[in-house]
């Protein structure tokens, strides 16, 4: 081989990687942290509704169903991009939809979900944002699947689309109806 | 221009000491106060994953610093602390990898690297001393004609 070409060829190979880089980092959420959780199960919590926050709501209520947990905040852009599509599908999901109002001032939220409408069968709020680092949360939205047994099965970071609906939380919710109990 | 640089460095301190009146931990000692701070900068960011936990002023880091801060107080060893952390937000937390089956490239990769080009070297000065000494009885000052 002609020893001149060389330096062309390394030229060549440090341009791959380059490119490499490039279409690998916008092809994936960068930001998007494994979640270590699923697989695992869901962190014990109790928190007080955001309507009634005399009342509060968590694990204990929700054994033995299913549920979505939903990250939001009315500080949240992102979430108000997310909101219409659970306003529409959220019902189609056939299972709980639990959201959690993470680090945000309640009249904030309510106002949010005035304006917006409110999708979610049930409200808690994480002011101080400790239930959420139990849950590795670190922003919203954040979507997390929980099964019957209280085992996390899928987590979805940023906002949710009808692609993530259609793709990726129907097909897992049908395989949890048809499991045994 | 020390005098340009003296300013820089007293705004720079000014910023830090607000910064830091962010969320002031009541640390008991020194000793505690440079634990933490060695501990939080082993640790990143979730949001802004450049900055490590110790630099970011992002919310959910002076949480976590609550956090970090309050097991320290309990008695947690930097070890378990660090579990606790991995545990809710995998090993994306930790600023050096833990060495295991998938982490091996990252660790030993540029050794690795260091080890080709080495080699590649090492065979080029014997293929070009080799070649020198070939010609060296009929031309001295063939060196110039490798490339």
């Amino acid at each position: 081989m002609n020893t001149r070409l060389l330096p062309f060829i390394g030229f060549l190979l440090v341009l791959a990687l380059l490119g490499f880089g490039i279409w690998w980092s916008s092809t994936h959420d960068l930001r998007a942290v494994p979640s270590p959780l699923i697989g695992k199960r869901a962190p014990t919590f109790s928190l007080p509704e955001l309507d009634n926050p005399q009342r509060s709501f968590g694990s204990a209520e929700l054994a033995g169903e299913p549920y979505l947990l939903n990250v939001f905040a009315s500080w949240c852009f992102a979430c108000r991009d997310e909101h219409p599509i659970l306003m529409r599908e959220g019902k189609r999901l056939g299972i709980k939809l639990v959201g959690f109002d993470y680090k945000d001032p309640p009249e904030d939220a309510k106002r949010w979900l005035a304006q917006y409408g409110n999708p979610y069968d049930v409200v808690i709020a994480d002011l101080p944002g400790n239930v959420a680092i139990d849950f590795g949360v670190t922003g919203a939205p954040e979507t997390f699947l929980v099964d019957a047994q209280g085992i996390i099965r899928y987590k979805h970071i940023s906002p949710i689309t009808p692609e993530v609906i259609a793709t990726e939380l129907m097909p897992r919710i049908a395989a949890m109806k048809a499991a045994p109990r | 221009m020390m005098r340009m640089l003296a300013a820089v460095l007293a705004l720079l301190m000014c910023a830090s000491s607000v910064l830091a009146a962010v969320d002031p931990l009541p640390f008991k000692d020194r000793a505690e106060e440079l634990r933490f701070q060695n501990l939080t900068k082993q640790l990143r960011c979730l949001v802004c994953q450049n900055e490590s936990l110790n630099d970011s002023s992002a919310s959910l880091a002076g949480d976590l610093r609550r956090d970090v801060f309050e097991q320290m107080r309990a008695g947690m060893s930097d070890a378990q602390i660090k579990q606790w952390l991995t545990e809710r937000y995998s090993d994306f937390v930790l600023y050096d990898p833990p060495l295991r089956g998938g982490t091996w490239l990252l660790w030993f990769g540029p050794a690795l690297f260091l080890l080709i080009g080495g080699v590649a070297v090492l065979l080029t000065i014997r293929r070009r001393a080799a070649a020198q000494r070939g010609t060296a009885s009929n031309r001295v000052d063939s060196v110039e004609d490798d490339w």
